[in-house]
Formats: structure tokens, sequence, C-alpha cells
């Protein structure tokens, strides 16, 4: 068989850094190095064992050297792949491979950022696009934006089920002792709240929070004897539609549904078969998107299919169960938060948002600007 | 040695000072290319031809900008006759009243000073 094989690796350690607003002063690659820690003993594993190590953060250009010697290592396999929020997504899938062909037992994937507490002017280099910076989209919520208006116009979408993606997460939010939001939300608290770029008022945006942490993949093998029970990797695939939204092919299809359909296949199950989904929710839009093209629901129905709280605590699909960048976290490259709830799901360690018999969990990746699509697969020691 | 190429952007903004939309057009693909650039995306061939714009076209997406400080603006996306879409504006009615579907004319904004010429529109009928 080419490519990857369906459950060849497993994520055996996930962990949050401190997250909200960090203390003064702490860096990314404190941040990194926290939920390298925490994600280590996580699996009973050490720094000694890792030998492939993988980051990416928008606070430093070469940031999986810099990690290489905070932690005084030196790393068999580097991986630094950067495609925005989805870059974890990605880097999950390259340490399979390099652990397939024997470059590296064990893999650290790390993510930093400080983004509240220095500010989103620093955290991230503002980049001129001649044909696009010249009319002044506030991105990436206008890029989005944009997206959701002709979502709208196609199908009906309203501002009203938009809302109702915020009011899920933060319902979810308010189970999670980690979310940053703590009080309840309406659908009318979101229409009302101060607009933004239309159809997204400041709720139907992520927050804007520091955070980081890490996530430690290795065989199969190997995992079989960790602490914890493995979240094997059952499938993954990316696509790449665009880079700026101009260059969008159609704003109402993601590459999601490329990527989400090379994931089912590799996985050998389909969208019936998914527990927990946690998808990017850089803005409201991104959930209806991706449950339409991830195939939960036909395109064009996504409005309806969130509405009345089905994606909710008490609804039919348990949808990013965390609380979602839209109330847990968002510190600007969401991703590899998503893998980490997938994981705990999957072992049944959620407590009170935990989804019942978690056997198969899909963490959903996005960067840019619904540019790169990137989902996962994982799956219990019983799916494999 | 060839001669150096100039650069697509030049190439645009010189025709966007002259009051003209211009894109590119690619034989192989038989289609518009835009952003203008050195290859053709479709299928990889050099060959491209500059071609000037009608500059009629669609609004195929729209959303107002609401800054913390200053007057909300449009964003639009517009989608040209000819076959290519781009990022610009829609001037001359509120920002609000911008609708998908709409038709719309080319015109140059020039900003003055050191910025370039923009490629903005109008509602078609005005």
């Amino acid at each position: 068989m080419d490519g990857l094989k369906r459950g060849g690796a497993a994520i055996v350690g996930v962990a949050e850094s401190d997250i909200g607003q960090v203390a003064e002063g702490m860096s990314v690659f404190d941040l990194m190095a926290q939920g390298a820690s925490r994600a280590l003993d996580d699996c009973g594993l050490t720094l000694k064992d890792v030998d492939g190590l993988f980051s990416a953060t928008t606070q430093s250009r070469l940031s999986v050297l810099a990690l290489a010697e905070y932690l005084g290592i030196n790393p068999r396999f580097l991986g630094s792949t950067i495609v925005g929020g989805s870059s974890f997504e990605y880097h999950v899938a390259h340490a399979m491979a390099a652990i397939a062909l024997g470059l590296c037992n064990v893999a650290l994937i790390a993510y930093g950022s400080t983004q509240r507490s220095v500010g989103r002017r620093q955290a991230s280099l503002r980049e001129v696009n001649p044909y696009e910076t010249p009319f002044k989209p506030f991105l990436p919520s206008s890029a989005y934006a944009l997206a959701a208006s002709r979502h709208m116009h196609e199908f009906g979408t309203t501002r009203e089920q938009l809302a109702a993606v915020a009011v899920a997460a933060r319902e979810w939010a308010l189970l999670n002792p980690a979310a940053w939001e703590k009080k309840p939300l309406t659908i009318e608290d979101v229409l009302s709240s101060r607009m933004v770029s239309y159809p997204f008022t400041v709720r139907d945006c992520c927050l804007v929070t520091d955070g980081g942490g890490a996530i430690v993949v290795t065989s199969a093998e190997r995992a079989r004897s960790l602490k914890k029970p493995p979240a094997y990797v059952l499938g993954f695939g990316h696509s790449v539609t665009h880079a700026s939204i101009s260059s969008m092919p159609d704003l109402t299809v993601t590459g999601a549904e490329a990527a989400g359909k090379a994931a089912y296949a590799m996985a050998g199950v389909g969208p019936a078969d998914i527990k927990a989904v946690e998808l990017y929710d850089a803005f409201t839009i991104n959930t209806i998107l991706f449950l339409e093209d991830l195939g939960f629901c036909r395109k064009g129905e996504g409005g309806a299919f969130v509405s009345g709280g089905r994606i909710g605590p008490n609804g039919s699909l348990a949808v990013n169960t965390n609380g979602g960048g839209l109330s847990y976290c968002h510190p600007g490259m969401y991703g590899l938060f998503i893998l980490i709830e997938a994981v705990r799901q999957v072992r049944d360690e959620c407590g009170a948002r935990q989804v019942r018999s978690c056997e198969v969990a899909l963490a959903h990746g996005n960067g840019g600007v619904l540019s790169s699509q990137a989902t996962v697969i994982l799956g219990t020691q019983a799916t494999v | 040695m060839p001669d150096k190429e100039n650069a697509p952007l030049t190439i645009y903004l010189d025709h966007l000072a002259r009051g003209e939309l211009a894109y590119q057009f690619s034989p192989a693909a038989g289609r518009a290319v835009f952003y203008p650039r050195v290859l053709c995306p479709f299928t990889g061939s050099a060959r491209l031809e500059w071609r000037i714009s009608r500059g009629l076209g669609t609004v195929y997406a729209t959303t107002v900008v609401h800054p913390v400080e200053g007057k909300p603006y449009n964003v639009a996306l517009i989608d040209c006759d000819e076959g290519f879409r781009l990022m610009s504006r829609v001037e001359d009615i509120a920002p609000e009243d911008v609708r998908i579907g709409q038709r719309v004319r080319f015109r140059v904004h020039r900003p003055g000073g050191e910025e370039p010429p923009q490629p903005v529109f109008v509602p078609e009928a005005a």
C-alpha cells in the first residue's frame, strides 16, 4: 500500500500550555516547552525519547531551531511546515511518514503564541498583497465575511444561523473549565454585538488569546506500551485551494471536501462513524462550511443543520466540544487544540463534555483564509 | 541572456495609470488569468497575453468593514465579464447597499501621493 498506513502511528500525549492570558514576559518557547513537558508527562516519555521535532508559530522565523535549542535536543528529524492554523494536522501526517520510514520514533509537535499579551499586530507580520491591501479588507475577518455573504446569497443562510454556531460553542465552553468564556450567550447577544465585517459581529469571530501546547506522536507498536490509551491516526487528508480570498475558486466550497474524502478513504469510515467533530471555527461560517464539506449535511443545508441546538451539548452531533476557537481559546493558529480535544474525547477524559462511546473523532484544521484544509481521523484501539 | 522581463505588477499598474484595467489571457488555457503573473496557473505556460478589460462585471461577494475608528466601507469581489475576479469596492452607493449579482462598471481611483492607482467599481447604471 502506498502512502500513510491506517493506524500506523498514534497520538499518545497531549497538553495545553498556559492559555488565555499568560504571565507577563512568557515567550512562545516558554509555552511550547510547558506544552512539551506536560504532553510528555501525559504519556510517560521524556525529552530524551524525542527524536523528531515539529513546530509552527507566527512569532519566530526559525521556530524549530529555537525550540530545539531551548529544549537542549538535536533531533534526527525536524519539521516546520507552516500553513496557518492547519499546520499541526500536517505535522501529524509528516511525523507519521517519518516514523514509518524509520527517520524518527517519537515526534513532539509544539505551538506557542502570546498574541493577546503582545497584540495581534506584534504577533503576526502584516503582508502586503498589491491586489488586495489597497482595499483595506480587515483580515482575516473580511475574507470569511465574503464567504459568508456568498453562502447567504446562494443558500439563504441567515445571521441567526451563523449566531447559532457561536451559541453552541459557548454552551460547550461552559462545560470546559479551561475555556476563556464563562458566561452564557444568546443568539440575540451575537446579533447585537459590535459589527466587525458584515455579517460578522465580534461574537461571530474567534477569540484573541495567548496559548500553546504540544502533542506526542509515536509508532503504533510503541504506543501500546505507554501510560494512556493511544489515539490511533486512522486517516489523514489535506487540500490547498488558494492563498488569498480573491483567488478562492468557489467561496461556498472549501478544500475540506477533498481533505475529508481522502481522510475517510484512508480511515475506512464515513461521517456517520464520527462521534466527536472538532472543527477549526475561526468564524461562525467555518463550522457551517466544514460540516457541509465533510459530509455531515448537504451543501447549502449547514445553516439549518446547526440551528435548534443540534450541535450543542444536548444536540444530535457533538461539534467543537471544547468550546472552539469561538469560546475556548484562539491564539492565532488553533489547529493544535482540536487535535488535543479529539484525543481526549477518544480517551474518554472530557468529564462533563465527554461524548459517550467516542470510538472515532475527527479533527479538521483550517489555515489562511479557508486556504489550507487538513483532516485527521483518530480512533481507539478497538477501531484499528 | 534574454532581456529582463518587466514585473507583471508594474505592467498592470502602468495600465491602471492610463485608466485601463489590464488582465492576462492564457492562449494555452483559453482563459483569463488574474492577478498578473509570469506563468499561467492552469497550464504552466509562460506565454501570457496582456488584454484590456471592458470594465464591466458583477458583484460576486461583498462585506462592509466597520473599523473601530472611521466610517464603514465596502470590500467586494468582482467577477469581470472576461472571466477573471478581483478584490475591489463599489463606490457611489452606501456600502451596505452593494448587492451580490449587481452589475458594476470599472473606474480608476487615484489616491495621490506615493500610492498607486486602484481599480474600483460603480453601479453600471450610474
